[in-house]
């Protein structure tokens, strides 16, 4: 077993470069290291001035994703041991614009999040002496899986159309939305359409499924996008070639 | 894209985008050539009027259409063709239940399931069509 | 243009991306691969404009040929606009793939008319 390894990182230093420029450090090589035990090495002894995410080291912030030898992974979550051998590529997630070395800006998200409405849409609430809203498992079961959505991005990278067409509201946007949609106690499924039908919202989607792929989580955001389209396309049948089973 | 989309500063970096972008991995490559099956899915369709109008024909036209059909080449194309449109079917038919969910009794139906329907479908389909025109 | 059209487009796509997957394979396999190589006997030329002429087959063909160019014309259109990053052509394109795909229906439609 090497008793060392390679990461080549892509460093960006806005203030002394104009574009990305690579290097490379040689770290400890231990089996039960993630990738971002190596960068925290870096950080620690090597080069303090490597700026890169991370919170929670246990897969639940979502702050710690790269793609690390391309492919989109949050790196508190991949050891070093399982990646082939010889240097380890680490760069920031592609398709966002990067602020410095491994960070990236995710405002673009955060705005088309909020677009989609992702919480509890009530046309009026419920008064408290009425008592909470109920729920049975059955009916939590049909959201659950979207609800695992951890914000980290990595469906993001892995599509092709967000990266080609930033305007597309993209994957796990559109899970949450799908999230609240089937959540029984949200009225909010109109308001959710009227935004997703439009090209940038589920139409930009040709499926090509990575988004799913790389989920750390198994949220299948492909999937939510695909039942979007069978769902308003129902819709739109219902209210264009039987304009008497108007909704 | 509209260049003035998303405002970010100017010192931000951002990667351009490759022309080649779907040989970049593995996953968007299959993605590509599961696309461009349609292209082999149109010419089935446009063969299968071309068919059609050469049994309107005269027999002897129609001896001739066949007859280019018997040619090596042909039949090498149209292996060819099968092959994609295999890609195609199997491609379909194991991403249908992402977009359906069907319900039996108040339960959903596992996705395993609706694949299997939809390859018992095929198969019907496939017999009943061969049937049809081997078998009268 | 988007929200009227999208839904419709994706429903024929969908439609015919189905046929398509059921019925071509078995077509191909035998029209153009096993009967040119002597493997099966294709009805007679008589036989085989009697079966065409059943408004049953007519109807399964229109149905079939029509929704595979516009499964076709869907998805090659977004392989052009997304794969080729053609966004300034994108009205051109749209133009070009549906367009042939309504031609392609019209011609179909009555070809199968006119059938004798």
């Amino acid at each position: 077993m090497p008793d060392t390894v390679t990461l080549e990182v892509q460093r960006y230093r806005p203030e002394e470069e104009t574009g990305p420029a690579w290097q490379r450090y040689e770290v400890p090589f231990r089996p039960e290291w993630m990738v971002l035990d190596a960068l925290n090495y870096i950080k620690d002894h090597l080069d303090g001035t490597l700026s890169y995410r991370w919170a929670c080291r246990m897969g639940v912030c979502g702050s710690c994703g790269m793609l690390v030898n391309g492919e989109p992974v949050l790196t508190c979550a991949t050891y070093l041991e399982e990646l082939p051998h010889g240097s380890i590529r680490v760069e920031p997630l592609r398709g966002f614009p990067v602020i410095r070395d491994l960070i990236f800006d995710l405002t673009d998200f955060l705005n088309k999040l909020k677009r989609v409405s992702p919480w509890l849409v009530r046309k009026k609430e419920q008064p408290v002496a009425d008592g909470e809203y109920r729920q049975t498992p059955d009916q939590l079961a049909e959201y659950k899986q979207y609800s695992m959505c951890i914000n980290c991005m990595l469906c993001y990278s892995a599509c092709p159309i967000y990266e080609l067409e930033p305007e597309f509201i993209g994957p796990a946007a559109i899970a949450l939305a799908q999230r609240y949609n089937h959540d029984s106690r949200d009225e909010g499924v109109q308001a959710r359409m009227d935004v997703l039908s439009q090209h940038d919202g589920i139409w930009a989607c040709t499926f090509v499924g990575e988004c799913s792929a790389v989920c750390p989580t198994n949220v299948d955001p492909a999937a939510a996008i695909q039942r979007y389209k069978l769902s308003a396309t129902l819709d739109w049948v219902k209210s264009t070639v039987l304009p008497w089973g108007k909704r | 894209m509209n260049p003035d989309y998303r405002p970010y500063h100017p010192k931000w970096h951002r990667t351009p985008i490759p022309i080649f972008w779907w040989v970049r991995k593995r996953a968007y490559l299959k993605f590509t050539a599961r696309e461009l099956t349609s292209l082999f899915v149109a010419y089935s369709a446009v063969l299968l009027m071309v068919h059609v109008r050469a049994a309107g024909g005269s027999e002897e036209a129609y001896e001739r259409f066949i007859s280019w059909l018997q040619s090596p080449l042909v039949v090498a194309l149209h292996v060819v063709v099968f092959i994609a449109l295999l890609c195609h079917t199997v491609t379909w038919l194991n991403l249908a239940p992402k977009a359906m969910v069907i319900r039996l009794g108040g339960r959903r139906l596992p996705d395993a399931a609706i694949v299997l329907g939809h390859y018992a479908a095929w198969l019907s389909v496939s017999g009943l069509l061969a049937w049809v025109l081997v078998g009268t | 243009m988007r929200r009227s059209q999208e839904p419709g487009l994706w429903a024929l796509f969908s439609a015919g991306g189905m046929l398509a997957a059921l019925v071509l394979p078995v077509l191909v396999a035998v029209l153009w691969i096993a009967a040119p190589l002597g493997w099966v006997e294709l009805p007679t030329h008589a036989n085989l404009r009697a079966l065409i002429g059943h408004p049953l087959t007519r109807l399964v063909l229109f149905a079939v040929v029509s929704l595979a160019l516009f499964h076709w014309a869907h998805r090659f259109r977004y392989t052009l606009y997304d794969g080729l990053q053609l966004y300034h052509l994108n009205q051109l394109i749209a133009i070009i793939t549906y367009g042939t795909a309504t031609v392609g229906t019209m011609v179909t439609g009555y070809a199968l008319v006119v059938f004798p």
